[in-house]
Formats: structure tokens, sequence, C-alpha cells
């Protein structure tokens, strides 16, 4: 597998993301966001969490207007894999690729521990590693990670199995409950919740390194 | 040329910090306001020839988010 990971003026997570995608076996590259191109053979884009230019306007709104975002909407135009983490969720949201927006967190606050969450489905190469309706613990750390779209798009999602997970508590008023969303095709998910910071027993847990693990095993064979 | 842009959430979208707004403003005794919407105006100043309706492409494109946000254009 070959991961490529997107890096924006204000990205925190992109080292972490990359560490995660290695110790699960994949080649890393990292990329500027004023690239205009992906190195050739990448199979999976990782749009890492952060602060993509400080958040300003929108959260993910400036991020998903870069040279960059070009070839990562090419990228999951053309079926291949891409991975939003927080920051990196509401990119993918901006863009377009994913359905339905963000919001400031209902209660207002920061919120940043670990937390419940369930895995919706096990239907797609990053819930594969998990069983269906399992609770893993991963840590949040947003302020803006109320998920919302309309009620139309939000029975779509859940008529085609398309959300990846919820949450056991839910911290920020997200629409549902949901934690993390898939494409159409299922190959490009966003996620508020940080599976990379709970992937080797120094994090404190490893309920997350299933999501990468689970990623390279389908993306090697593929 | 300047376009002021105001940006507004949409009607059902719930606003917390609108409603932070409304909480404060009650029990500082301001009695009488059933609701408040926060929104955000943007101003720009533009080059000679610059249109409305090309101020219209950059809300599309990036001043607002039509999935939650509705927006006005104002030329003066």
């Amino acid at each position: 597998m070959h991961a490529a990971v997107v890096v924006f003026p204000g990205s925190n997570c992109d080292r972490d993301m990359a560490v995660a995608f290695e110790r699960a076996g994949a080649k890393v590259s990292m990329v500027w966001h004023k690239d205009t191109v992906m190195p050739a053979g990448v199979d999976l884009i990782g749009i890492p969490g952060g602060f993509s230019f400080g958040d300003y306007l929108r959260c993910g709104a400036i991020a998903a207007n870069s040279p960059i975002c070009q070839a990562v909407k090419a990228h999951g135009q053309a079926g291949g894999y891409v991975l939003g983490i927080c920051n990196g969720f509401q990119i993918l949201t901006e863009t377009g690729m994913l359905p339905g927006v963000l919001l400031r967190n209902a209660e207002l606050k920061y919120v940043c521990r670990a937390v419940g969450l369930r895995v919706a489905t096990d239907q797609s190469a990053y819930t594969s590693g998990y069983a269906k309706g399992a609770e893993i613990t991963v840590p949040i750390a947003h302020h803006d990670g109320n998920y919302h779209a309309d009620a139309a798009t939000l029975d779509r999602l859940e008529a085609e199995d398309r959300v990846a997970f919820t949450y056991a508590d839910n911290p920020n008023g997200s629409a549902r409950d949901i934690a993390g969303i898939l494409s159409e095709n299922r190959r490009v998910l966003g996620m508020m919740p940080h599976p990379e910071r709970m992937a080797e027993t120094a994090h404190g847990g490893t309920d997350g390194a299933a999501l990468f693990a689970g990623l390279a095993a389908q993306l090697v064979s593929a | 040329m300047k376009a002021r842009v105001h940006i507004m959430l949409k009607t059902g979208v719930l606003d917390p910090q609108g409603e932070a707004v409304r909480h404060a403003l009650g029990s500082l005794g301001f009695e009488g306001v059933e609701a408040v919407r926060q929104g955000k105006v943007i101003e720009l100043d533009l080059a000679p020839g610059a249109t409305e309706a090309d101020v219209t492409a950059m809300c599309e494109k990036l001043l607002a988010n039509t999935v939650i946000e509705s927006y006005t254009v104002e030329m003066s």
C-alpha cells in the first residue's frame, strides 16, 4: 500500500497519521498543499487533523480549495481511497466528496477526551477489521464536530449502510450520533475521532490500529 | 467598488452561538428576545469591472457553505 498524507498550513496530525500508516506496512509520501499532483502509484490519500489555514472562514473551507484538493477529488472520482480524520473530515465535506457539514459543537465547547464509538458497519476497507456493533475507545479533539445534514441525506446514509461509526454517548450534538461516514462507493471515509492517536500501546490503547491494519490488508491484496 | 456579503445559517439549522447569546441576554435581564441568529459579514474591495455576478460566484465557491448557509450580496 502506498499512502500519501496531505499537509496544509496548520495540519498537526499529519505525522501521527503517517506513522499509523507506516506501522500498518504502508509506504508513505508527504504531499504539500501547493502540489498539484499525487506521487505515482498512490492507493490511499490521508487528509489529517489539525487547523488548516487557521480554520478561518469555516473549518476546512480554504483547504478544500487549495491546489492539491483537485488531485484529491480526481483520486476519489477515479475510485481511489481517501481517509479524512477530524479537520480532514471537515475538508472532505467542504470539497463535496462527502455529504453534510460539521457545525460548532452543540455545547459550544472544545471537547478533548477518549470516547466510546460503535462500529456501525463492517462493510468497508476501513472497518473490516472490526466486528459490526463492537464498541471501541478512540480520542476526539474538536470544536466543530457536530455532524449535520438534512433528513433525506441522513436517511440515505443509514439506508445505504454508509454510517461507519456512531458515538456511544454523543459528545457534540451530531445528527443521529454520527461520528464517521462513507462515500457511495465506500472508499472515502470521513470521521471526527482520531484512530491514529489510539494505535499503539504507548497511546494508552490500540483500538484504532485495526482501521489501518484492515485498510493495509485490503489494499495490499488489491 | 465594494461588496458586502452577509452570511447567515439557514432557517432550521441549529445555531448554538446564537442560542448562547440569547441565554446571556436573558440572564442580563433583557426580556423579550425569542431567538438570536448569529452570522458574519465579509467586505470585499473590488477592482473596477468586478460585478455582482463575480461576488455571487465567490459565495458559491468559497464564502458560504450552501448546505447550511444563505447569503446576500450588497454592492456599493
